[in-house]
């Protein structure tokens, strides 16, 4: 980068959009009509960013796998088994949980709009609000899970979870093969996001060697 | 209300696309955009419903065109104007021209976890038995409501199976006009990918909707 460059690429002196200037006068009347407090949006922003995520979830599954009795506490009944590990709230006030089998792949969409289980997996990624996602998923889902890259094997059953309610769905993934006796910790490693949601699979062990 | 926000099984060029390693933000205005929707809520007093349909009760066009984001920024905007928190010359000026509202609450920055912790939970006392057991087979009612719903275009005047009883929730479609929560029972109502999409759908798929019970009626 030249020197020049380096002067001139300063976000806050670059030309701003309309929307990035919207926001902004939004957000200075807000403050100074004292409807928000710039520390609580901070704070909103922080949580989001760096507190609640994917990795919530991934304890919850890790946790299903080790543990016989947590596991039937989920399936049962999943917003208070989710509880027990500190995971509650907005966007997951009610949690049900879902359980891949070799029979059976899930798979959780909105095609309403972007709902979401927020305590375990966090916000949404783009393509989860897109209309290639909530138009596909619902009509076909293999063809889902090939823009993923990877093939459900034919004959295996695939449903269908459309959050169309307030009822947000956890994917319980199949258990890896070739991790007995890993610890919890270890196989949290190996909970994607996307196996959560049903658009993809757990990472194998040679994946996190 | 017919809108472009209802998506499923409409036809859409082009795959879904994965980001490797997707930031929770794309841009600044993202962070403080989702950041003030958020704590409006409670100076604002609307309630989920009432936010879902200032952001989806809007021309194909409009909806379609403007990113996620942009989406609740304009349906956070129409809210706040619909009760005068603020007046649209304030945002042309980008500063504020008229006395603020008295408002109830404000989001305190002391509050925050607290009050993401709590969250809304909408599961309601049943004043009524509920009508369905799982295993019934119900048809989901072919309606066109002009305001908000949750039922779906691609299930409507489809048969299906109950499967879970869900307990009674705050009825959308009276929560987001201001009629009141009118809590309803909600089921998860599953139909075959044949009844849903005929023979071109995949023999093995299934596809669940949560219903509340106003949208099914018995076969």
């Amino acid at each position: 980068m030249s020197d020049h460059d380096h002067h001139h690429g300063d976000h806050d002196h670059s030309e701003l959009s309309e929307t990035e200037l919207r926001v902004r006068a939004l957000e200075t009347i807000l403050t100074e009509k004292g409807y928000v407090e710039p520390a609580a949006l901070d704070l909103l922003i922080e949580t989001y960013e760096t507190k609640v995520g994917p990795r919530n979830g991934a304890r919850v599954v890790a946790r299903a796998w080790t543990d016989p009795a947590f596991r039937a506490r989920l399936l049962r009944d999943a917003t208070p088994a989710i509880a027990e590990i500190g995971y509650a709230g907005r966007q997951g006030e009610h949690i049900v949980a879902i359980e891949n089998t070799p029979q059976l792949h899930n798979m959780v969409v909105c095609t309403l709009c972007s709902c979401y289980p927020w305590p375990v997996l966090g916000l949404p990624p783009v393509w989860y609000k897109s209309a290639p996602y909530r138009s596909k998923a619902v009509k076909d889902p293999r063809g889902v899970l090939r823009d993923f890259g990877f093939e459900l094997p034919e004959g295996t059953g695939i449903r269908v979870w459309d959050s169309t309610a307030e009822i947000r769905y956890l994917v319980l993934p199949m258990r890896p093969a070739g991790t007995d006796g890993w610890s919890e910790e270890r196989l949290v490693e190996l909970v994607t996001r996307d196996s959560m949601i049903g658009t993809g699979l757990p990472k194998q062990p040679r994946e996190v060697a | 209300m017919e809108g472009a926000h209802d998506m499923g099984g409409v036809k859409w060029s082009g795959p879904v696309r994965p980001e490797p390693d997707e930031p929770v933000f794309h841009a600044e205005w993202e962070r403080r955009a989702f950041a003030i929707t958020m704590a409006m809520g409670m100076p604002g007093g609307w309630n989920i419903d009432m936010s879902r349909f200032a952001r989806e009760d809007r021309p194909p066009e409009d909806y379609l065109g403007k990113s996620y984001y942009q989406i609740w920024l304009a349906g956070l905007e129409r809210l706040m104007l619909e009760r005068s928190l603020i007046a649209p010359n304030e945002i042309e000026a980008g500063k504020p021209l008229h006395p603020a509202k008295p408002v109830k609450r404000t989001l305190r920055p002391d509050d925050v976890a607290a009050v993401l912790h709590r969250g809304g939970p909408t599961e309601r006392e049943a004043k009524a038995p509920a009508l369905f057991a799982a295993g019934d087979r119900i048809r989901a009612k072919m309606i066109h409501p002009p305001t908000h719903t949750r039922l779906p275009r691609y299930v409507r005047g489809h048969v299906g199976v109950i499967e879970r009883v869900l307990g009674c929730h705050v009825f959308p479609d009276s929560n987001a006009t201001g009629a009141g929560e009118n809590p309803q029972w909600l089921y998860t109502v599953t139909f075959d990918g044949r009844e849903l999409w005929g023979d071109v759908s995949d023999p093995n798929l299934k596809v669940s909707v949560d219903a509340w019970e106003p949208y099914l009626e018995r076969t």
